[in-house]
């Protein structure tokens, strides 16, 4: 991927140098032109074309955002609860990711999701140890999300 | 125009004042070491997140002035807090922090016992 990304801007200054005009306008044409070389010249490279994973990067940003939000409301609805009836916990999550910066990514996403939040991570890197705030009714909802999240970090590196 | 956009102002340094505050009284309120970080690490940070970006609004609004520092460090309190609230949490249940009334516990007991 960051291979293509240099390419490009590598044909952008070629076409920089080809009309001798040294401005930010026409390093965005050359870019514009080299980004549609790039996709006609796609099954030459090894990765995927590299606007795909960028989307992808996009929308994890976003997720964190939306899940940043919702585990505030979560937590001020605990705090302002008259009776403090949460039952909190630790479970294991057992994930496929094996980069060291997708685990990380997933444990940050993780410790943004209402509730949650990790504790421990194997040495192996194939578990996640996770402090729930109220175990019983969210550890399964908790779960699926996971996976969304798992599988979004996934789409990224592939 | 001018004035809507100050009233968003105002908006994002009131919520985040707030956010701020209650993050503080779950300090007080809930019962252990886990749970108050909870409460620390996530309302904290969109606290202090929506209180820069009201200040950096204000000033990008009101004079002109693009103060790309603010910018930088919302996204630095973006990622080191959640990371900072782990450690915490990890080295509190290494040094045998005892957890308030729990259910369910997985290997990390064993993990803890024999380390």
């Amino acid at each position: 991927m960051a291979f293509q990304i240099l390419l490009n801007v590598f044909l952008a200054f070629v076409w920089m140098f080809l009309t001798v005009s040294f401005n930010g306008a026409s390093f965005l044409i050359g870019y514009l032109i080299g980004l549609l070389i790039i996709f006609i010249l796609r099954r030459f490279f090894h990765s995927r074309f590299y606007l795909i994973p960028l989307f992808v990067i996009v929308k994890l940003v976003f997720i964190f955002l939306k899940e940043l939000l919702l585990s505030n409301i979560a937590v001020v609805k605990v705090v302002l609860n008259r009776s403090l009836d949460i039952r909190p916990g630790i479970f294991a999550l057992p994930t496929e990711l094996e980069k060291d910066w997708e685990v990380t990514v997933l444990s940050l996403l993780i410790t943004l999701t209402p509730g949650t939040l990790v504790l421990d991570v194997s040495e192996d890197g194939r578990t996640l140890y996770i402090h729930a705030l109220d175990v019983p009714d969210v550890k399964e909802t908790i779960k699926s999300i996971k996976e969304s999240f798992e599988k979004t970090i996934m789409e990224v590196s592939q | 125009m001018k004035e809507i956009a100050n009233i968003l102002v105002m908006i994002f340094i009131l919520s985040g004042s707030l956010l701020t505050l209650l993050s503080a009284i779950g300090v007080i309120r809930l019962p252990d070491v886990y749970t108050r970080s909870h409460a620390i690490g996530k309302s904290t940070t969109l606290g202090i997140m929506s209180i820069l970006l009201g200040t950096f609004l204000y000033f990008f609004i009101n004079d002109n002035h693009f103060e790309a520092p603010l910018l930088l460090s919302i996204a630095f309190v973006f990622m080191t807090s959640p990371v900072a609230s782990h450690l915490i949490s990890r080295a509190a249940y290494y040094s045998r922090v005892e957890l308030w009334e729990k259910t369910v516990r997985d290997d990390l007991k064993h993990k803890r016992n024999e380390g």
